[in-house]
């Protein structure tokens, strides 16, 4: 091949850019890894929208009964009170934080950089992994749910909750909440009526007690509610997974000096824009799931 | 492996100098900042507003629009689509943006209207 291209006085890398038709350039002035790389993203970009745009339609749907996220992630570690939403959002802090670090490793394998990318690296492969184990514990405390639990109905769907003070969050004693439009007929009402004293009991001597929840029903609300959250936080929190490994398998390709051969860090660049789109999908989990 | 001197190789286009490097690790921290800023605002108003009922739709819509630029930093900062050809930023965003609009207007519209069809709780897997 090479004796072919000295024949015809192969264009140098100073006269690429002389006819785009004449072959041999790129149009859009990347190289074919990285435009791939960009491909698959957007694939999975119409993956997570699709799982996102699905629970927008059911949240919608039952937009009166949907349950607040903020009743329900309110743990957090070695703290034994109610504290909404602040260790989601110390998760998001940690997700966007090891998306500085992998910029960063990028940033100083253009600079050819050994030493400074495996460091970089070293910090986003551990920031990942503190993720997953955050995602982990959340998943407990949501699959294991509240001391109180909540009442199963006869139907196997509705759920019977304790009512709750909103501000207190202490339980009113004797006071449950029940879907308004339980029984078929288009009411007029929607939201949940408060039901009490042998109303409660009756209803309660046919229900089973639950605690927490999974895909079959949940102690917070409505089963799909915990649907969505497994297979959305689930299916992001495999990509993070896959992004560690992805990312440790890059670190120790540094480690082995093969970008110093290759005379470029491309590869750093090519995982670094699937960690980004993790932490990209997450901002919109964060808002979707968690904030609205 | 010999390197073909017919192709240019892009990835060769990789490199900058040191003192170009300083200038986008001040960038980089820039917007970690204002990421950081942004989702500690976000969780504030959270925890001020989500019971409040008049808020809601305030609420809502400023927390897309926070959510947007956020993702618009993300893209155009860390992976760098801003640095790129605007032919290749418009065959990334374009197809996506027609689509996925497409997608969210056609089942918030039927969202809404099969919310109001709903026949009863214990169907909740019907349409």
């Amino acid at each position: 091949m090479s004796g072919h291209v000295s024949q015809t006085a192969a264009p140098s890398h100073s006269d690429h850019s002389a006819s785009p038709w004449g072959g041999g350039t790129s149009p859009y002035k990347v190289s074919y890894g990285k435009m791939m790389m960009w491909f698959f993203l957007i694939s999975d970009a119409f993956t997570f929208s699709g799982l996102l745009t699905a629970y927008g339609f059911m949240r919608h749907k039952y937009e009166d009964i949907w349950p607040t996220a903020g009743d329900v992630f309110t743990h957090f570690p070695f703290y034994d009170g109610h504290i909404e939403l602040a260790y989601v959002a110390f998760m998001t802090f940690v997700l966007i934080a090891s998306s500085v670090t992998m910029v960063l490793a990028v940033e100083a394998g253009h600079r050819m950089k050994k030493k400074s990318v495996q460091f970089w690296m070293v910090l986003t492969i551990i920031g990942g992994a503190i993720f997953v184990g955050s995602q982990a514990w959340e998943w407990y405390h949501f699959i294991h749910g509240t001391e109180h639990g909540a009442y199963l109905l006869e139907d196997g769907v509705t759920v019977m909750r304790h009512k709750i003070d909103p501000h207190t969050h202490v339980i009113e004693e004797g006071t449950f909440l029940v879907p308004v439009n339980r029984d078929g007929a288009l009411t007029e009402g929607s939201g949940f009526r408060e039901v009490t004293g042998n109303e409660a009991a009756a209803m309660k001597a046919t229900a089973t007690h639950i605690h927490g929840a999974n895909l079959k029903h949940n102690e917070y609300g409505i089963p799909l509610f915990a649907d969505f959250f497994f297979f959305i936080t689930g299916f992001h929190g495999f990509h993070v997974f896959s992004g560690v490994v992805i990312n440790f398998i890059i670190f120790l390709m540094v480690v082995e000096g093969k970008f110093e051969k290759t005379g470029h860090y491309e590869m750093v660049e090519k995982s670094g824009l699937y960690w980004h789109f993790v932490d990209l999908v997450w901002v919109f989990v964060f808002t979707f799931f968690y904030l609205l | 492996m010999d390197a073909r001197d017919d192709i240019y190789e892009y990835s060769l286009d990789t490199h900058h100098s040191e003192e170009q490097g300083k200038k986008m690790r001040k960038k980089f921290m820039g917007v970690l900042a204002l990421l950081s800023v942004v989702t500690i605002v976000e969780v504030g108003m959270g925890m001020m507003w989500s019971r409040d009922e008049s808020m809601a739709a305030i609420l809502k819509y400023t927390f897309i629009i926070l959510t947007l630029v956020k993702a618009g930093y993300i893209t155009m900062i860390f992976m760098h689509l801003g640095d790129e050809k605007k032919s290749f930023q418009w065959t990334v965003l374009a197809p996506y943006f027609v689509l996925i609009g497409y997608l969210i207007f056609i089942c918030l519209v039927e969202a809404v209207y099969t919310g109001e069809m709903r026949p009863g709780i214990e169907n909740y897997f019907g349409f």
